[in-house]
């Protein structure tokens, strides 16, 4: 594989796990159950469209071909998304959609602090933007998952039922392949299967104080970040996210 | 029990050697919460550098109904606002 292609294919991984993320959260704006809550998830979602911005923006450019950040989050379709599957869930209720988050900004919060030492200074440079937020953005979801999972009797089954239902998706972060061995060799980013002790201390940790159980399988669902296969529900995503561009091809505010 | 999270009396330092200011309230389960969620709320826009938060059961504020005795004895009182001072003009603004 070329390098240029395998940077490309892992800022799109970037990109795309961000862009995913962040529109789902934006699903809850305006129906949150508190208004403080709305507001807070509103500020998540917009700073992770914001690092998306970056990412994609990076991959346009190492691309070659002319795409903007724009093209890639509105004209691409579901094949050629690269996000892992935990990402493109749907939110669930409240809890679940907590959960996810805290599940992926404790490997977001682990990514970025090894991106900062990139060789590619531009991706060291995104990440040492992102990891402010991301630092903000761990502690409040593992927050809210040590609040409710310690809560009542009722929100502690909800939080369980969530780990129990995302935790399958848990293991395709930590996947590796050719595209990972390119920017290990490049000194680009870190092996994904590299970061694993690290999550499983910090969301063991986390997830002992919200008194729930870690699921005991490691089995992991995957096909999102090599682009095999999408659950049924990105393209559902897709279709609300991308209709505006479809429909009134390059409208512009 | 109420399923109400209790409100929270949010203040907001802008710069260091300001004080903090009221900026408005919100509701949180605990303290720690409240300091996040007056972080979302209120410090968006870059806004502070400090945020307190105190529930606001614990504050404790005069009656409107009191405001004859407790304010109008200084109404007449003009001479308790320093202004009878001349300022040097390089003294600038006090």
């Amino acid at each position: 594989m070329q390098d240029q292609d395998a940077l490309f294919q892992f800022l799109l991984r970037m990109g795309d796990n961000t862009l995913v993320l962040g529109h789902r959260v934006s699903e809850w704006c305006g129906v949150s159950p508190v208004l403080e809550e709305d507001i807070a998830l509103a500020n998540t979602a917009l700073d992770m469209i914001g690092q998306t911005q970056f990412w994609l923006g990076l991959a346009g450019e190492v691309e070659g071909k002319g795409r903007t950040a724009d093209d890639l989050a509105f004209l691409r379709d579901v094949w050629d998304f690269r996000n892992v599957l935990l990402v493109e869930l749907p939110n669930g209720d409240f809890g679940q959609t907590l959960m996810r988050q805290f599940l992926f900004d404790a490997w977001a919060s682990i990514m970025l602090g090894h991106l900062m030492t990139s060789t590619d200074k531009r991706v060291a440079d995104i990440a040492e933007k992102a990891s402010k937020e991301v630092a903000y953005h761990v502690e409040r979801s593992a927050g809210t998952v040590v609040g409710l999972g310690d809560g009542t009797p009722e929100s502690h089954a909800k939080m369980q039922a969530a780990l129990d239902l995302l935790y399958p998706y848990v293991g395709e972060l930590f996947e590796s392949d050719d595209v990972d061995a390119a920017m290990v060799s490049a000194g680009i980013a870190p092996d994904p299967a590299s970061l694993r002790d690290a999550y499983d201390a910090l969301i063991e940790r986390v997830l002992t104080e919200a008194t729930l159980t870690v699921p005991a399988s490691k089995f992991t669902h995957k096909g999102g970040r090599t682009g095999y296969m999408h659950t049924e529900h990105l393209g559902h995503m897709l279709t609300q996210m991308q209709w505006l561009q479809r429909a009134y091809p390059g409208a512009t505010w | 029990m109420s399923k109400e999270w209790p409100l929270w009396e949010i203040f907001i330092r802008g710069q260091h050697g300001m004080s903090h200011r009221h900026v408005g309230s919100l509701h949180a389960p605990d303290e720690e919460m409240a300091i996040k969620n007056a972080r979302d709320v209120y410090t968006r826009r870059n806004e502070g550098v400090s945020i307190w938060v105190v529930e606001a059961k614990h504050i404790s504020a005069s009656s409107p109904e009191e405001k004859g005795p407790l304010y109008e004895p200084s109404n007449s009182k003009v001479y308790r606002h320093p202004t009878f001072f001349d300022i040097p003009e390089d003294v600038g603004h006090m």
